[in-house]
């Protein structure tokens, strides 16, 4: 692949410094191809949610120690400041939240709230950027758009924000499209509404999507590659039909089961004991070896290698290191 | 009622044969009031005249979408809100009438989802969980606390002593559990009590509510809008819409086949889990309507694709589908005489 990658992660580091210090992220390594639409998927306090806050700059800058590099189109983007920021974020890159009726502002109208924003970007007249704001709430298929210009957010229903949540941020045509959760909040025949929009946005639009989710039906549903991560690092790596069908790491293997899809009732469920760790120390070991049923010695004592399978799939786990080799 | 009856309200009086608990025609709308004056403006149909029973040892489940009316029904199911119209059954007892609300209290408890919330943080985890026994004056709530604290897997040397805040989501939903259990309840309401957990924390709960069904013969009203756990949990499932029942059966025939529209789109609004097999249409359009102003005749006929007019204007009742006596919904293509083009031929065949 000679072609630049959109996002390059290389070896990634957040701390979180206060009262006491979390290391949120530890060595992520992660690119992500122009058009590529890729599911975050993790348990909460993985750091799904951290990785792309870094990727906008949202983290507190004082509060925060970052380490490594994030290149965005081959832009280091940690040395963007001042309108170099300001036009990267929301022009190039733009985030789509899980709670529309917070990330909405509450006393402009959806139509002026999207104008603003290509208003900046572009600068278009007021005119011209309404007729984008119609434009797109066309696209995120609004019912009767016109309207819905001039609405204020608590007028519109929950799905309904959301997708004015997404022509929102879709409006610059960025390159890169974050979201975080998108649909948790809403209604099982609301979500799959949003996640069939959002496939076929991407597409049309042609954009890199990272969608961040704990629901790995979702990722599914909208991914063409997964990425699992535990612990401020990544598990498992690789096409979605290699996560789902074709599972290495003993963490992706135990969320496939607690999915219950298929299960049988009655039967006990294959958990994963106890609960994930505390992170106020950086990893020297597997993360995931308390709560492994094949850990081994070494597992506890060094950091596992990345095996790469062939095809983008790669696991960091010792075991998928022994198959491979042997 | 002499004190003797209120002690044994928790053991078995009508038999294997008496549902655990009948709701009748349940009731409960809640009025909005705005203005300056206060008036009442609207009102939310929040349950609208829902009537079920659970049967002794059973696991009910309830899905439906936000404002269905899943809440509400558990909360009327244990005295926490007011019955506008309507009554509770508790084996065999009327609720009012024959038992008092601390009575049923002692029968039927609840787990939230928000395991926090639920929790005072200004009590020991301990304390919470004696509190109730000691309510009901139980002579040694704290030993009560300790047996329960270690059946649900929190070792009480090292946490009967902690706050809520000390505790992860996982450990204070088994807190909140444990609490539930303290009155030894027969009915046990569990209100998307493992929706709010990571997913690897759902199994491991999931199977402590399994061991603890069986060991202590609990009956669960299961609530979740998560249809894989309530595949796996329940006996028979009933799905809301609105405020009302819509379908009612026992779990594997209404997986296998959705007699209602409306859970059928709920099924096929599932993520499919199959990379190469994944939803291309959205079976629904738009959002649930608001239960403050329902629609008329069948309340799903906004979004059905099979409405007809008899849809707008006739209320349909609850039919048995496919001759089993325990599935059962409300829908005009299932009423032979109702007059949808669809139900003459589905009779047809």
């Amino acid at each position: 692949m000679t072609q630049t990658p959109l996002v390059e992660f290389e070896n990634l580091k957040v701390r979180f410094k206060g009262e006491r210090t979390v290391h949120a992220i530890n060595g992520l390594n992660l690119s992500l191809q122009p058009g590529e639409m890729l599911g975050l998927l993790g348990e909460s306090g993985s750091g799904k949610s951290v990785t792309l806050k870094t990727l906008l700059r949202l983290l507190p800058p004082k509060r925060s120690e970052l380490e490594g590099s994030v290149r965005v189109n081959g832009t280091d983007i940690m040395t963007l400041s001042g309108n170099a920021l300001a036009s990267y974020r929301g022009g190039d890159v733009s985030m789509v939240f899980q709670e529309p009726a917070l990330a909405l502002d509450p006393v402009y109208t959806i139509g002026d709230q999207i104008a603003e924003t290509v208003m900046r970007h572009k600068g278009i007249g007021k005119t011209a950027a309404m007729d984008v704001a119609l434009d797109m709430l066309t696209r995120v298929r609004i019912p009767s758009p016109e309207r819905r210009l001039k609405n204020y957010p608590h007028e519109l229903s929950g799905g309904m924000r959301q997708r004015a949540m997404i022509a929102l941020a879709l409006s610059c045509r960025p390159k890169l499209l974050l979201a975080d959760e998108p649909t948790t909040a809403l209604d099982a025949t609301v979500q799959i509404q949003i996640l069939l929009l959002l496939r076929e946005l991407q597409k049309e639009f042609g954009m890199g999507v990272i969608f961040v989710t704990h629901d790995i039906g979702v990722a599914v549903e909208v991914s063409d590659k997964i990425a699992i991560m535990y612990a401020g690092n990544l598990v498992e790596t690789g096409t979605t039909r290699d996560v789902i069908r074709n599972p290495q790491h003993p963490y992706t293997k135990g969320l496939l089961a607690a999915n219950l899809h298929g299960v049988v009732k009655g039967e006990r469920l294959d958990a994963i004991p106890g609960s994930p760790p505390a992170l106020e120390e950086p990893p020297h070991c597997c993360s995931f070896a308390p709560r492994c049923a094949f850990a081994e010695d070494r597992c506890r004592s060094d950091l596992p290698p990345v095996t790469d399978l062939g095809g983008g799939h790669s696991v960091s786990c010792v075991l998928a290191a022994s198959t491979t080799t042997a | 009622m002499s004190k003797t009856d209120a002690t044994n309200s928790t053991s078995d009086r009508g038999g294997p044969r008496q549902p655990l608990i009948i709701a009748k025609n349940l009731k409960k709308h809640f009025p909005i009031r705005s203005g300056m004056l206060n008036r009442q403006t609207a009102t939310v149909h929040a349950v609208d005249g829902i009537s079920f029973d659970v049967k002794k040892g059973e696991t009910l489940g309830i899905v439906g979408e936000s404002g269905c009316g899943k809440s509400t029904t558990a909360r009327l199911l244990i005295g926490l809100i007011e019955l506008d119209d309507g009554s509770i059954i508790f084996d065999g007892d009327v609720l009012g009438s024959d038992i008092k609300l601390k009575e049923l209290r002692r029968g039927v408890q609840m787990v939230f989802q928000d395991s926090y919330a639920s929790l005072n943080p200004r009590m020991t985890i301990l304390d919470s969980i004696a509190f109730g026994p000691k309510i009901h004056d139980h002579k040694d709530p704290a030993s009560v606390a300790r047996n329960l604290m270690e059946r649900v897997g929190l070792d009480p040397e090292r946490f009967a002593m902690r706050y809520p805040h000390e505790l992860s989501g996982g450990q204070r939903q088994r807190v909140n559990i444990a609490r539930a259990l303290a009155l030894s309840p027969r009915l046990v309401i569990l209100d998307e009590a493992v929706s709010a957990l990571d997913k690897s924390v759902e199994a491991q709960v999931l199977n402590l509510l399994s061991d603890l069904r069986e060991e202590l013969d609990l009956t669960y009203v299961f609530i979740s809008h998560d249809l894989n756990v309530v595949r796996y949990i329940s006996d028979r499932v009933l799905v809301m819409y609105l405020g009302e029942v819509v379908e009612v059966g026992p779990v594997e025939a209404v997986y296998k086949e959705q007699a209602h529209p409306y859970t059928a789109s709920l099924f096929a609004a599932m993520p499919s889990m199959d990379p190469d097999n994944r939803t291309e249409e959205p079976p629904l359009a738009g959002d649930p309507p608001n239960p403050i102003d329902p629609p008329t005749g069948c309340r799903f006929h906004t979004r059905c694709r099979f409405s007809e007019s008899v849809c707008s204007k006739v209320k349909p009742k609850l039919n048995v589908i496919a001759d089993n006596p325990d599935h059962l919904a409300a829908c005009h293509i299932k009423d032979v005489g109702s007059g949808h083009s669809l139900a003459a031929q589905e009779a047809g065949e």
